[in-house]
């Protein structure tokens, strides 16, 4: 199905943001997904975030795979490039494109099925590379588009709508960027807006790859009684003891530390982490303490959430390989091409 | 490139074995023969001789037979040679059937510290016995060393008897061993014990032998990997993505190191000779597998930059599925296959031309690419160069298709040339201005000439902005399932492959009077087709020659196998595909064309396709 464009009718007068753009300049088109759907909740999420950062439409790319999560980057920013690519190669595509133009901020959708089981591989080397861009994994632990298969992220016993139970282990996206080096690591509820939208900010200020996974429940076949990616499981068993807040540089003098405990993680871009609460002995830059903590937790049943790990001063893929502040796309032909003499006298060698 | 056809003018050479034979140098892998070997081919390319070294390498590290074959001819007919004139029998192993393919009254030169089974002899050849091993442990204290030695002992042994110049052989050792004054030494020192051992026991020269000329003053010595990564480099390559395979590694290797050479640039105001003192301008990402590296190349070129990946035969079949997303999406892409002995892993160190169908068609559903076939590295650089702008012009995957042969081959190659007003056709981009001058974009729409329609990069103006999908779109780049829209836009991509065909590189055609044969081939076919069709000459049979260089093919293709009573069609894979596609796309009747396949792994020689052509026409030869 096609998606209808949304109409610009001015319900009231919205506020603006530093572009003077409102947040309808932040959206696209309308979403053709489930009434309901936790990746709506999402999209509006994204939507707010880059309202609120004011970051110019063209200066964003936005890139998915295949599958109901990689539908959705045509519901924001329609003033952004989008790229609805292949299922599972997303990571290739941004890779690829982060690496022409460096100087756009790349925001991936994609989803359990596109990220955990076609395109893991290519994740894990999205993240071993340390992209810079947003990854948000829309995690629902089922396959929506083919109508309600098991997912790489399903758990063990978690029932499908049939009420057939899930044998096969999960596979957690946070425990997996922990062992492949990934920089920065958060979990996420679709229905937390609040807690939302300060990560992915943060996600956009970190200089490598920000993974954000987002549980997102599929209303049409991961809602029921049983399953542990409904509302009501996330409701019930979300734990939310790591708290963030995201502070832009512009914004540092103007608020002033309100806790003394607070840890503050100073971005790439100046802006800042602030971590409100974390619990106790929790160091959000020791991956092995990240890891402990999650292990106990899902062993308990609850799902962590949060801004778990991250490590701000890491080099992205640009920064190991020493290229241009510029786009490499805009270098110009003249610099790349060494000229006839040069031909000729590197000829000597093939004498 | 000149197109001319080597002649031959056998009165100028009063010896007609002068300049013109073949040796083979049988080698056990690993035990660094392959220095010794391309010295003696090196030493006789800067004498001036038309020449060729072809390696036949096994898929392995070491302890295999290896060989080694140099044809030297002084008309410039250097495909490969199955008379061999010398053989080289440095492996045991392989000694019975290296002897079988000795030419009758030709020589043989082996190591005799051990003596040689009788039942090998044969009485049609003449065994040369250098104590090879026996030299180098008496001349030699390090266990290495008196391996390695052997190899430039037999090169020495070589040097007297093919009367080569003792002077470049020096030099070349000199240029080779600058950094390492022991070596230099060790090299000079085996050289000469086997060039005296040659001089005091065998009548030197021998029959054959070569002799100078002036025939490669303005050529380079150069395999096709190195040549496609300096059209690369030249071309304006900024983004490689690409996954380790044989024989397609060197293309890489080689771009990285041009890359680190030629695109470095020196950053003011940091601390000279530190990390940050230069940028690169290029990224090369090694991939997770082909997949990757074909969406890294995607993604770039989506972007604006030129990006490439470099593969082999499986490579393309895993980098099948994005090739389809590019075609559809119209997004350029260059992707070199140097093809290697297929179907699967099939013979990573042999060489085939069964790419063929597989890249004219890669992907699922209705689709269709831009194919270029070089012939040898000199055309390597000019199609590299080529191909990015065709990938820009028509916004789609251009494929290189090299092979083994050629790429990792030294061939004698006319020099690199480079106009330096050269502007790359960078295709139909709108910029800011552009946009502005507009009333709407839309991505599909208002197509060219070429049914090429204008695109945009991420990063522009917000009108240009649009969603690029590999599901179904109209012309405005919208989803749809609409049958009308859809079949709109895949109907003009099959135009604008079409419209390609006078823009891919023209075929070349050489006509001979009185031809009512043709031949049809392609890549590094080209010397052995040119050298069958001088040998069919002499046989009375007059060949017209036509290579294809492109695909889609130009309307000449049609007309040359309409025009001849009887057409070849000589390539190296089992199923004729290149005959295949001919019939497939110009609709020719496909029984009009023979076809001449040759696909063991080996390189071509002129003596299967003179066989073969001989055979159908019932010519006794």
């Amino acid at each position: 199905m096609s998606s209808p464009t949304k109409p610009l009718i001015p319900l009231a007068v919205l506020p603006k943001n530093e572009l003077g753009l409102t947040v309808r300049d932040y959206e696209g088109a309308m979403s053709t997904l489930c009434a309901g759907c936790g990746h709506d909740s999402v999209t509006a999420a994204i939507t707010q975030m880059f309202f609120e950062l004011s970051l110019p439409p063209r200066d964003i790319a936005k890139l998915s795979g295949i599958g109901c999560s990689s539908k959705t980057p045509t519901y924001f920013v329609r003033g952004a490039h989008g790229f609805n690519s292949a299922h599972g190669r997303m990571a290739t595509i941004a890779t690829g494109a982060n690496a022409a133009n460096r100087e756009l901020t790349y925001i991936g959708i994609s989803g359990d099925g596109d990220s955990l089981s076609i395109g893991i591989g290519h994740l894990a080397h999205l993240m071993r590379r340390n992209v810079n861009m947003v990854y948000v994994l829309e995690n629902n632990g089922v396959y929506g588009l083919t109508k309600g298969q098991f997912s790489a992220s399903a758990d063990i016993g978690s029932r499908s709508k049939r009420g057939v139970p899930n044998v096969v282990a999960p596979i957690d996206p946070i425990m997996l960027g922990l062992s492949m080096g990934a920089t920065f690591l958060a979990r996420s509820f679709s229905g937390d807006k609040a807690q939302l939208i300060p990560l992915l900010k943060a996600a956009v200020a970190h200089q490598g790859l920000a993974l954000i996974d987002v549980i997102s429940p599929c209303v049409t076949f991961n809602d029921h009684e049983g399953s542990t990616k409904s509302y009501r499981f996330m409701r019930e068993h979300e734990v939310k003891e790591i708290e963030t807040d995201f502070v832009p540089w512009q914004q540092e003098i103007s608020m002033p530390h309100q806790k003394d405990d607070a840890r503050e993680v100073i971005m790439h871009d100046g802006s800042a982490v602030r971590f409100r609460s974390v619990p106790e002995g929790y160091d959000p830059h020791d991956r092995q303490k990240v890891e402990e903590y999650i292990r106990e937790r899902h062993d308990r049943g609850e799902i962590a959430t949060g801004l778990l790990y991250v490590n701000e001063n890491s080099s992205d893929v640009h920064e190991m390989n020493n290229t241009p502040e510029i786009a490499l796309a805009k270098v110009p032909f003249a610099k790349l091409c060494p000229g006839s003499s040069a031909l000729a006298k590197l000829q000597e060698d093939f004498r | 490139m000149t197109t001319t056809l080597p002649q031959r003018h056998e009165s100028d050479a009063a010896n007609p074995k002068v300049n013109n034979f073949a040796l083979k140098l049988a080698n056990v892998n690993g035990t660094g023969s392959a220095s010794a070997n391309s010295l003696l081919m090196q030493a006789i390319f800067r004498m001036g001789i038309p020449v060729s070294g072809k390696n036949l390498f096994p898929s392995n590290i070491q302890g295999l037979p290896t060989w080694y074959e140099i044809r030297v001819n002084k008309w410039g007919f250097t495909a490969r040679a199955l008379d061999y004139d010398l053989m080289v029998a440095m492996n045991s192993q392989t000694y019975a059937e290296d002897i079988a393919e000795v030419a009758s009254g030709g020589y043989l030169l082996y190591d005799s510290s051990w003596p040689l089974d009788a039942g090998l002899a044969r009485e049609d050849v003449t065994f040369l016995g250098v104590p090879l091993a026996k030299m180098c442990l008496e001349n030699f204290s390090s266990s290495r060393e008196r391996v390695l030695m052997k190899n430039i002992a037999y090169a020495g042994a070589l040097v007297a008897l093919l009367d080569l110049d003792l002077d470049v052989i020096a030099t070349l050792l000199t240029e080779s061993y600058s950094r390492n004054e022991k070596l230099l030494a060790s090299n000079q020192k085996a050289l000469r014990l086997g060039y005296d051992y040659a001089r005091e026991n065998f009548e030197c020269p021998l029959e054959f032998h070569v002799a100078p000329m002036d025939e490669t003053a303005h050529s380079i010595l150069i395999d096709g990997n190195t040549a496609s990564a300096l059209g690369c480099l030249y071309a304006g390559a900024t983004v490689a993505g690409w996954y380790p395979i044989t024989p397609a590694t060197a293309l890489m290797d080689n771009f990285t190191a041009l890359c680190a050479k030629y695109r470095r640039e020196p950053v003011d105001s940091v601390i000279p000779g530190g990390p940050n003192s230069y940028q690169n301008n290029y990224l090369i990402l090694q991939a997770e597998d082909e997949i990757a590296a074909i969406g890294m190349v995607l993604g770039a070129s989506w972007s604006g930059a030129r990006a490439f990946t470099s593969t082999s035969g499986p490579g393309i079949s895993l980098m099948s599925e994005l090739l389809g997303l590019a075609y559809y999406t119209e997004i350029p892409a260059v992707i070199f296959d140097v093809q290697r002995t297929g179907p699967s892993t099939g013979m990573p160190t042999r060489t085939q031309q069964a790419d063929i169908l597989l890249c004219a068609y890669a992907s699922h559903g209705d689709t269709k690419h831009i194919l270029l076939f070089p012939a040898n590295p000199h055309e390597c650089f000019e199609f590299a160069v080529t191909s990015f702008d065709l990938a820009e012009r028509y916004q789609t995957p251009v494929f290189v298709l090299s092979d083994l042969d050629i790429g990792m081959n030294d061939w004698v190659v006319p020099e690199l040339t480079w106009d330096d007003d050269f502007v790359p056709d960078r295709g139909r981009v709108l910029d800011d201005r552009d946009l502005s001058e507009i009333v709407e974009f839309f991505r599909y729409a208002n197509a060219d000439e070429d049914f090429v329609t204008a695109r945009t990069v991420p990063g522009s103006a917000e009108k240009g902005a649009y969603f690029i999908r590999g599901s179904g779109h109209d012309k405005f780049g919208k989803y749809t399932e609409a049958p009308a829209d859809y079949q709109e836009v895949v109907d003009r991509l099959k135009k604008k492959h079409a419209a390609a065909a006078h823009s891919v590189p023209a075929p070349l055609e050489i006509r001979r009077p009185g031809s009512k044969v043709g031949i049809i081939t392609l890549g590094s076919c080209d010397l052995a087709v040119r050298e069958a069709i001088e040998e069919l000459s002499a046989l009375g049979v007059e060949c017209d020659f036509l290579r294809v260089r492109g695909f889609p093919f130009a309307p000449r293709v049609r007309e040359f196998v309409e025009g001849h009573e009887h057409c070849f069609v000589v390539e190296q894979n089992r199923d004729a595909q290149l005959r295949s596609l001919i019939a497939l796309e110009t609709e020719v009747d496909i029984n009009r064309m023979h076809p001449v396949v040759h696909y063991g792994g080996f390189p071509l020689s002129a003596v299967q396709v003179v066989h073969a052509v001989t055979e159908k026409l019932e010519v006794p030869s």
